[in-house]
């Protein structure tokens, strides 16, 4: 593939990151993607929740909307069902999306509307310094644990295959170039695209570094892993500890998304029917005759 | 004209007797008939069972609430006899079915209208729960209104596919109909007038519709629901998104995305739901995001009285959110004012990028009301989207920038040539965030100020209350909301009587305008109607004008004020 230019996507502001923070992998890897996809900025709406992560919208050139802790996908479907000829991207971290808007992802992902939602997964939640996070691993002691996390982790890749996601997949932020890749791929698909992205947190998380990932990971496409079995995507979801896959676990092609199915919204939202007419009106009233 | 120029008909039983179907074709045939009507469904929130009743009130001139006591009682049941017996005028009607209501000890000034089904109702009606139109069958005979108008109604309820059940229905009303040889000295005349039946939701969502709202989300609660049922019902046809959301938090963040996006949009929910909704209200007023939220409030507080009427919600859509904002809050008085002012909330959401709470209640949500044809009137709809750009050139555009009234140019995303971030967290003129890395105290006033002018021309938007009555009075009655049909008709008796008396009304409740207090000054004494229990529009008068009403009227049991009981009240404090 040709160069890809990112500067397209980039604005003139300092990211709020720590010195070596996952996200800045996950920054690179999104603009890299965009550029790939060739988009115009002005089509692309980002909308995050609130923590580090969530700063995101604000580093990116594109729309955004930096929404309430754990609102980021009720906000980014309300954008991309009036206006669906937008490129529509959620994002956040693991406790805005796993935690307190865990609920809206189950929904997003039943209703298979065509939204990627990226998650910088770091398993803790690092401004407000360090508490246990929905997706810490049993035993990490953090402030809210400092015996050990004795609660199990939520596993994001199969909560979102259970819940009707028809797109999901991991990324590394220690693998920009793999990221971006699979980014375009999760942008490209028709439905829920939901990718746990695997964003270290530099400051308050010890146990699940760079190091401790780069001796893990492997990639599913270097074992021959068929994404579009679901059995298959189930089973390598489970793991993790020693052995902590990424790439895309599963595809779903055959079920068409929400904005599809919608009458209005497959019809252009807010631009189905700019007007009503004036025997239109009369008629609606007619209704209560 | 000589006999009863109006009637008030109360159907008593349980959920699941077909009380509503009842209350729907009486309120049609009234309508049709060119004459005046008001409905009120005291239900209760079981599917079936339960003791319901509905009250609906027919005039040869419109109807502004339902009544008190009825003048036709149909008790469907032995125990809602009992229940309602003694609450019928004298020289009422009791019409029953006497297979199921056994009737001892007769009132004599009531006349008893046994019919059988058993013996009356042809073959293919005989089931028990077609009682109700052998019964309605009687009280249209005894009302003296057109027959052949209700069959009508009952052929196009059902439509073509329904022929067979509509004729076992009309068949039933014949027997009822023809078995009835009282003659009442009712005189309720047909006249050439055109009325709608709405209720206050539907006026709400076709105002909205009107208006240009392209977007509605909801999560299902009452008494709210029949707003998102209108929507999905006409969602298709007239190009509006609709949404059931999974809860009111995603409910109300999807109408913020949407009319951050660019659409007209609107959330619906009662004050359970409305409270999930508080942090989001205030991000809109943050992110300076045009949305309406409306608040069918039922009592509370929190499950409450789901399907009882309250105004208890005033100073919960005042508080609403952490921090401070620009809002508006409005509370139409009835259907005609609910169609109007709907339209008027999102032109002031959209003028002013702020949160409009619309404000109504289980009463007027649910309430079906007789309105004049030429009082819907979609040509005086009229719409304004506030400032938005749609070419901009270069890097020079600043979503929030600091103006006189406050007010920034918006651009859609979707517009080439700029991009900007609508964040909840405090930010500068341009979007970034200055609540971070160094929170500047400058630009925090800067633009808090900014956002606050706001109020000042909002305020100024606003229409005065209505004002209604003697022009110089002695006497002034005050309400906001769904009070204003009980209200109106207790003023309009009491300046029967003599005594001058006016009516002050107010819809547009926040930010409030001053002059309501000057009005207020002009009379001798104020006493303020309230369907709650700590009269929280005199509170809010009285923080922002200093205007203190000394004679407070509340009410709080679940049901509506009745006309003779707010005459009662009123008169303990004359």
């Amino acid at each position: 593939m040709a160069t890809v230019d990112i500067k397209k996507f980039q604005v003139n502001l300092n990211p709020t990151w720590c010195p070596g923070c996952g996200d800045y992998g996950l920054l690179r890897g999104l603009q890299t993607a965009l550029a790939k996809l060739d988009l115009d900025p002005s089509e692309i709406v980002i909308v995050s929740g609130i923590g580090c992560s969530s700063n995101l919208p604000h580093f990116i050139k594109a729309y955004g909307y930096h929404s309430l802790h754990g609102r980021a996908l009720p906000t980014a479907q309300g954008v991309k069902m009036v206006n669906p000829r937008l490129t529509v991207i959620a994002a956040g971290g693991d406790g805005d999306g796993y935690g307190i808007g865990v609920g809206h992802l189950v929904h997003a992902c039943r209703r298979n509307i065509d939204i990627t939602y990226i998650v910088m997964d770091n398993q803790i939640y690092g401004l407000t310094t360090g508490q246990t996070s929905p997706t810490s691993d049993v035993g990490s002691k953090t402030k809210t644990s400092p015996d050990g996390n004795y609660e199990y982790p939520l596993n994001p890749i199969l909560l979102a295959i259970s819940s009707g996601a028809t797109f999901v997949a991991r990324t590394f932020s220690g693998e920009p170039e793999h990221m971006a890749d699979i980014i375009v791929k999760a942008i490209q698909h028709k439905g829920f695209a939901l990718i746990d992205d695997i964003s270290p947190c530099v400051t308050y998380n010890k146990k699940n570094t760079y190091q401790w990932f780069k001796e893990r990971v492997y990639k599913l496409e270097d074992i021959g892993h068929d994404p579009y079995d679901i059995n298959q995507a189930i089973q390598r979801a489970t793991e993790w500890e020693d052995k902590i896959p990424i790439g895309i676990f599963y595809i779903n092609p055959d079920k068409p998304s929400y904005d599809q199915l919608d009458p209005v919204i497959r019809e252009g939202g807010m631009f189905a029917k700019p007007e009503i007419t004036e025997d239109e009106k009369k008629e609606i009233l007619n209704q209560f005759l | 004209m000589s006999g009863k120029q109006e009637v008030i008909i109360r159907i008593a039983g349980s959920a699941g007797d077909g009380i509503a179907s009842v209350g729907d074709v009486l309120s049609k045939l009234a309508s049709r008939s060119g004459l005046g009507v008001c409905a009120y469904n005291s239900y209760q929130s079981v599917i079936r069972g339960g003791f319901v009743w509905l009250q609906i009130r027919i005039s040869n001139n419109k109807v502004f609430n339902h009544g008190d006591n009825p003048d036709i009682l149909i008790p469907l049941n032995q125990s809602e006899y009992e229940r309602h017996k003694d609450s019928v005028l004298p020289g009422g009607y009791i019409i029953y079915n006497e297979d199921k209501v056994k009737v001892s000890n007769k009132r004599e000034d009531v006349n008893y209208i046994p019919l059988s089904m058993r013996a009356l109702a042809p073959q293919e009606a005989k089931q028990p729960v077609m009682q109700n139109m052998l019964l309605l069958g009687a009280a249209v005979k005894i009302l003296n209104l057109d027959k052949s108008i209700l069959d009508d109604i009952i052929r196009k309820s059902f439509g073509k596919k329904g022929e067979e059940i509509a004729n076992a229905n009309i068949n039933v009303i014949n027997a009822g109909y023809n078995n009835v040889s009282t003659v009442s000295d009712f005189n309720l005349v047909k006249q050439d007038k055109k009325y709608y039946v709405i209720t206050g939701n539907y006026s709400v969502a076709v105002g909205a519709a009107l208006a240009g709202c392209k977007f509605y989300s909801a999560y299902p609660m009452t008494p709210a629901t029949s707003i998102l049922h209108w929507f999905v019902a006409n969602a298709k046809k007239y190009g509006i998104v609709v949404k059931q959301a999974e809860d009111e938090i995603a409910a109300i963040n999807m109408a913020i995305g949407a009319g951050f996006a660019g659409a007209r949009a609107m959330t619906g929910t009662s004050g359970g739901g409305f409270s999930l909704m508080t942090e989001a209200i205030g991000s809109a007023g943050m992110t300076e995001t045009p949305v309406v939220i409306v608040n069918s409030m039922r009592g509370g507080p929190s499950t409450g009285l789901p399907t009882k009427t309250e105004q208890g919600d005033l100073f919960q859509a005042l508080g609403a959110s952490q921090g401070e904002y620009p809002k508006a809050i409005l509370a139409p008085k009835d259907p005609v004012s609910a169609f109007y002012m709907i339209a008027e909330a999102f032109n002031l959401a959209e003028r002013y990028q702020i949160p409009v709470i619309f404000l109504i209640d289980f009463l007027l949500s649910n309430g079906y009301y007789g309105i004049q044809s030429d009082e819907l009137d979609p040509s005086k709809i009229k719409i304004d989207r506030g400032e938005i750009l749609e070419h901009v050139n270069g890097d020079g555009y600043l979503r929030y920038k600091v103006t006189e009234t406050g007010v920034s140019p918006r651009v859609l995303p979707g517009t080439k040539g700029v991009y900007y971030v609508a964040a909840t967290d405090e930010h500068d003129e341009d979007g970034v965030l200055i609540s971070d890395i160094y929170t500047d105290e400058a630009k925090r006033k800067k633009m808090m100020d900014k956002r606050m002018r706001k109020m000042n021309y909002i305020v100024k938007d606003f229409p005065l209350p209505v004002v209604e009555g003697d022009s110089n009075p002695d006497v002034t009655l005050l309400g906001w909301g769904s009070t204003y049909g009980v209200i109106r008709e207790v003023r309009e008796l009491l300046q029967k009587e003599g005594i001058k008396v006016n009516h002050v009304h107010v819809e547009y409740i926040y930010p409030v305008k001053k002059e309501i207090a000057d009005i207020l000054s002009k009379s001798k004494k104020v006493i303020s109607i309230e369907n709650n229990y700590t009269s929280q529009y005199t509170k809010l008068l009285r923080m922002e004008t200093g205007f203190d009403v000394q004679s407070k009227i509340v009410k709080y049991d679940g049901e509506p004020f009745t006309p003779l009981y707010l005459l009662k009240e009123v008169k303990r404090y004359l």
